[in-house]
């Protein structure tokens, strides 16, 4: 069974509705109160990096279950200028956030799996899971 | 037992013990478990929901306000966790970085190694000390069939990876000279063109030549934009300059270098050195050449390399030991 609701990302109120629907969905499937705040920290910075660097685009949020895993997955896409090199946002200390430990790299940190997909010109999509421990 | 399933009741204890007597060895309990914390990679925000947790045991009856408050500092210490972590992860990467550099600094000098060769004639001392890890100045020793000593040095202006890196195409070139090429004028007309169409203009490289005749006791030598030597003449009890002219390499291909020669008599010395040595800074600026003389004369009744290394010591001394450019001295003393 998959549920997935999504938020259209056009102006910076967009990331509030965005965390609001994480927030929901985190409680609804039993997400600790610490794993809830990082689940909304990552959902920001996705929905972010849209506002500011693609202009719009949208942020997805899916019920996930494997066997008895229960999960909830971040997908957040746009059609903007793309990643060239996602190698070096990728990589600690270069993200625009300047040693905030934001960024791409602090989302992975926060989620249990991460995934993007960009290339120059054709947009990015960035699909990241967490699961109940 | 693992620190995260007892963190919780310990949290507690503590927080109680501490609530009801505020002392200070509550307080000191609570630096302790800090470092525990820290150890078992607790994040800060995990440290504030467990106060949050233990607060609403503790007191059932507790405002809704206060509660609430938690969740406004667990939003933004999520933050400061999330930077402390990017910046556990760089540490980790420096020291790979570190290490790296360290293992370039071993294979550096493998490639680089020379030994001092042993003639009963000559007592020869030399030294050289990085500033960084890897080393921008060169040295090198031949010993040919007559038994006549080459000497080279040479000094990359700059120091670290990029210096290190020209160094060993120094080498290469060194090693691919034809084995009767001892003339000093011709050897650096030689790496001139080398290092000319192999280096990056920007970069200069000053380098000395020098050849001991063991027969005749004459040193013939010729210098590309090197720091001057000096020469000690034992009779007068005296030292001067060893006076060479000419440009740095790389700058024009069809340089000419001129070459000198001295004679040198018995417990006379010739002195070799970086730049590293002369442009030093200690207090009062940069040490002067009659500085670097007296130290000499400290210690000139002792064998050559152990006045190379007493000097470093001194220089190093000097600079509060801290290397500001790499360090290499060079002495050859005439026994018999």
């Amino acid at each position: 069974m998959e549920i997935q609701s999504c938020v259209k990302i056009i102006n910076e109120w967009d990331i509030v509705a965005a965390r609001q629907l994480g927030r929901n969905v985190a409680k609804e499937l039993g997400f600790g109160v610490v794993d809830q705040a990082r689940i909304t920290t990552a959902i920001s910075e996705l929905a972010r990096n849209i506002y500011l660097y693609a202009g719009q685009g949208q942020v997805c949020i899916e019920k996930i279950y494997d066997g008895a895993k229960a999960g909830l997955r971040i997908v957040a896409s746009d059609s903007g200028p793309g990643i060239s090199d996602i190698r070096q946002v990728m990589e600690d200390g270069y993200s625009t956030s300047g040693g905030l430990g934001a960024g791409l790299p602090g989302v992975k940190r926060l989620m249990d799996e991460f995934n993007i997909e960009s290339s120059s010109g054709n947009g990015t999509k960035i699909i990241t899971t967490k699961w109940i421990r | 037992m693992d620190f995260r399933e007892m963190m919780e009741s310990k949290y507690r204890d503590i927080l109680e013990k501490y609530i009801t007597e505020q002392s200070e060895q509550a307080l000191y309990q609570g630096q302790k478990f800090s470092r525990k914390s820290i150890e078992n990679k607790i994040s800060p925000e995990e440290l504030i929901s467990l106060h949050k947790l233990s607060l609403t045991n503790m007191y059932p009856d507790l405002s809704k306000e206060v509660i609430d408050s938690f969740d406004i500092l667990l939003e933004v210490m999520l933050g400061y966790g999330l930077a402390y972590r990017e910046h556990q992860s760089l540490r980790h990467k420096q020291q790979e970085l570190r290490t790296e550099m360290e293992i370039a600094a071993n294979v550096q000098q493998t490639l680089l190694g020379t030994t001092i060769p042993t003639v009963d004639c000559l007592d020869i001392g030399a030294i050289s000390v990085p500033a960084k890890h890897m080393n921008g100045d060169y040295y090198h020793f031949v010993k040919d069939e007559h038994n006549h000593i080459s000497i080279a040095i040479a000094d990359v202006i700059g120091k670290g990876i990029p210096a290190a890196l020209c160094m060993s195409m120094i080498k290469y070139a060194m090693d691919s000279l034809p084995g009767s090429q001892h003339e000093p004028k011709l050897v650096l007309e030689n790496i001139n063109r080398v290092v000319e169409q192999n280096v990056d203009p920007s970069m200069f490289i000053t380098m000395f030549f020098g050849m001991y005749n063991t027969s005749n006791h004459t040193f013939t030598y010729s210098s590309a934009g090197h720091e001057p030597g000096f020469y000690y003449h034992a009779a007068k009890d005296e030292f001067t300059e060893i006076e060479a002219k000419g440009l740095l390499l790389g700058v024009d291909k069809k340089t000419k270098y001129a070459q000198y020669e001295k004679a040198i008599e018995i417990d006379d010395m010739i002195i070799l050195m970086s730049d590293g040595v002369t442009e030093c800074r200690s207090d009062e600026g940069f040490i002067e050449k009659e500085t670097l003389i007296t130290y000499i004369k400290k210690y000139i009744h002792l064998s050559a390399q152990e006045i190379v290394n007493s000097l470093f010591k001194e220089i190093e001394r000097l600079q509060h030991f801290e290397l500001r450019d790499d360090f290499t001295l060079i002495i050859l003393k005439r026994k018999v």
